[in-house]
């Protein structure tokens, strides 16, 4: 079933002028919509494993890691033919996930079972577990590989796993529901973002302490149902863009001074996102809605909402090119 | 096995790897003191009340509190006293309060404020898990209870909400014999008028016949005296009738209360804001779902747990001043942040309206506005309380 390099040169001369591309996973269909990031619109639907939500490529963008929670399993795409290439042990219930810088160790969140399971994904072993708080969801590693990071929702904790030795160091608490976690670009500091804290807590890196803490503020909203979520941070350091969840807004946060800039309207529960390749454009996953939101990011407006699956999760960028 | 030991030394080697907390364990001990009554006779053989019901929900919850308090050198352990019919409800609650101020209490009203009142309980801090009684929010509040499970009107402002949203204006109200029911039945009428709703008709329901056999001939009859409505509420806290009057009655109407669309503190049919997650764990843990009552037991452990690991402290001074203060807050599976209120120790909780197979309606409902929280529309408001006890 591998596939042959005449197979993959025939697909790449079929389409010649392929686009970038945005896979969504859609949590309730168990499907892929794949959006093609010039046309702005879904061009393909690929059937993938039960319940799939952590989206990632592989960092030469050769395959796509798949968490397909409900069949207990990582599956493992080529994303030129869409075809499950092979599936890698998991851990149960595999709810979300992130790629050591090494493209080897994938650190996966086990969402059932208060665990983070390291699978090497060459040997397709689990090389080893590690026992967080319940309902592990949030994942990030350092841009030296040195530090994972696991958020568990109901400990309210970002676990700190030492990757030379697959163990916990640190463990520092956050507030209700953390839900998402990344380190900035020059790896200094660390964001949490708490969904029903209703905050985002910033670490300094070195000593795992709070230095900023970010609050959100919708008018005409109760504070309540401003719920971050997903998040991600613009390569050129400027800007945060979160998402609120049912508020159904993404907070545009400036990565400095840690004060949101701007709220722009998007689809319901808003959930994850991802960039396209020049940081032009950002996909927000709606999750209520059953769509993505496309923004300008040089406007800070959205620009587009495109119909996907139901109950988009997460979403992941590609290069054709 | 080997991934096992795997574990176990990862484990180990995490708890030896704490930071930013003390080097000693700091120990919390849970009581969970309980009332064991029969249940209820009623028509129907098909349901079984657990008789786990509380303690369950305590269990689970027990079990997330050392999840965190393993990476925080925090240990929860439980202390546990059934006291039956007949037994001495007052010696076992001093029994509970020797060793710990912090009671989850799974018991009536009576039994409830005569272990509030006693001298021990003043270095104590009951949680009701079980007992929907409004006054107990009201003139029979106490300074050291605070209560997890709704109260009657909560449950019935959230139907009253339903009910607002979908025009369904007039209701007739059909109430069982019980004291239970008529609670509740008098709780509906006092929601209806809050919300501008309108009891077109009531009745109590006072058939000895079995509903089993001749539903299909006698709630007919029973309906047909009630004024055309748009709502048919049941006040049937047992479940005894109530499940014999849907679908045979005169009218064909939406059907709610105690059956059809039901408001309750926790159902197994809630399923959105990872409450899927805590019905799982429940299930694989008790091999049943989880009832209002494990819920309500759930939360208060969870409270506690919340508590200490954000104060560090297992103090009872500390404890009670940070629940109720703004910056506790308790992530309980329903969309937003649980908080006590500072007025009568009721934890703040939406409640979701479902029927055996989905979630109807969380309320509050969109567009039932309040100046502060809009959870403050469900149940005694501050202006409505007659609570003094919290120096209100």
């Amino acid at each position: 079933m591998k596939p042959t390099a005449l197979a993959l040169a025939a697909s790449l001369l079929a389409t010649p002028a392929a686009a970038d591309e945005i896979w969504v996973s859609n949590e309730k269909d168990d499907t892929i919509s794949v959006i093609d990031v010039e046309k702005l619109e879904v061009v393909r639907t690929i059937p993938v494993g039960e319940r799939p939500r952590g989206i990632t490529f592989a960092i030469d963008h050769s395959v796509l890691f798949l968490c397909a929670s409900d069949s207990d399993t990582v599956q493992v795409i080529d994303p030129d033919s869409g075809k499950v290439l092979h599936e890698l042990p998991s851990g149960e219930d595999p709810e979300q996930f992130v790629l050591h810088p090494d493209n080897k160790h994938l650190y996966i969140a086990n969402e059932d079972d208060a665990i983070t399971t390291v699978v090497d994904v060459e040997s397709r072993k689990v090389i080893a577990q590690i026992d967080v708080g319940i309902e592990p969801e949030g994942m990030a590693v350092s841009p030296d590989g040195k530090t994972v990071i696991t958020t568990s929702e109901t400990t309210n904790m970002a676990h700190w796993i030492d990757t030379s030795k697959q163990e916990i160091f640190a463990n520092t608490l956050v507030d209700q529901r953390p839900r998402h976690a990344e380190f900035t670009h020059d790896g200094k500091e660390l964001w949490v973002s708490a969904e029903i804290g209703g905050t985002i807590s910033v670490f300094d890196t070195d000593t795992q302490t709070e230095k900023a803490k970010i609050n959100f503020e919708i008018k005409g909203m109760h504070p309540d149902r401003v719920q971050p979520v997903g998040f991600k941070m613009t390569r050129d350091d400027k800007h945060v863009f979160v998402a609120l969840g049912p508020s159904n807004h993404i907070a545009v946060v400036d990565r400095k001074t840690y004060k949101p800039v701007k709220y722009i309207l998007v689809g319901r529960r808003v959930w994850h996102m991802t960039f396209d390749r020049d940081e032009k454009l950002l996909f927000t996953t709606n999750g209520v809605s059953g769509d993505v939101t496309v923004i300008d990011i040089e406007n800070l407006n959205a620009i587009k909402s495109i119909k996907v699956g139901r109950f988009p999760w997460g979403a992941a960028w590609r290069p054709t090119k | 096995m080997l991934k096992l030991c795997l574990r176990l030394l990862l484990l180990l080697a995490a708890a030896s790897a704490l930071t930013g907390a003390a080097s000693a364990e700091l120990a919390v001990k849970i009581g969970y003191l309980e009332r064991v009554l029969p249940p209820p006779p009623v028509l129907s053989n098909l349901e079984e009340v657990p008789e786990d019901e509380g303690i369950a929900g305590v269990e689970t919850a027990l079990k997330e509190n050392n999840t965190t308090g393993r990476f925080l050198k925090q240990k929860y352990t439980l202390e546990i006293r059934q006291v039956d019919e007949e037994g001495d409800f007052v010696a076992a609650a001093r029994e509970l309060l020797a060793v710990t101020p912090f009671i989850v209490v799974k018991a009536p009203a009576k039994d409830l404020v005569a272990i509030a009142d006693l001298a021990e309980a003043g270095n104590g801090l009951l949680f009701n898990a079980s007992e929907r009684m409004i006054a107990l929010r009201q003139e029979e509040c106490r300074a050291n209870v605070l209560h997890t499970i709704p109260s009657r009107a909560m449950l019935s402002d959230a139907l009253a909400q339903l009910a607002g949203k979908k025009r369904w204006g007039r209701w007739a109200l059909i109430e069982g014999a019980h004291d239970g029911d008529k609670a509740f039945s008098s709780a509906i009428e006092a929601s209806a008028k809050k919300f501008g709703l309108k009891i077109v008709g009531k009745k109590t329901w006072a058939f000895d016949a079995d509903m089993r056999r001749n539903a299909q001939q006698e709630v007919p009859l029973f309906t047909q005296e009630l004024p055309d409505h748009d709502l048919l509420v049941i006040a049937d806290e047992r479940h005894d009738f109530g499940r014999y009057v849907m679908y045979n009655t005169r009218l064909p109407r939406p059907v709610a209360g105690s059956e059809g669309v039901a408001p309750a503190a926790w159902a197994a049919s809630v399923e959105q804001h990872g409450a899927a997650q805590l019905q799982k764990r429940f299930r694989e843990k008790h091999k049943r779902t989880m009832r209002p009552v494990d819920y309500a037991a759930w939360a208060a452990v969870r409270s506690i747990g919340e508590a200490v690991t954000r104060t560090n402290s297992g103090d009872l001074e500390r404890i009670r001043d940070f629940m109720l203060s703004e910056k506790f807050s308790l992530a309980g599976f329903k969309g937003r942040k649980l908080t006590f209120r500072t007025w009568n120790g009721q934890l703040r909780q939406p409640i979701p309206l479902t029927h055996p197979r989905a979630l109807v309606a969380l309320a509050p409902l969109e567009g039932y506005l309040h100046q502060r929280n809009e959870l403050d529309t469900l149940g005694i408001d501050e202006r409505e309380s007659a609570c003094k006890a919290f120096g209100g």
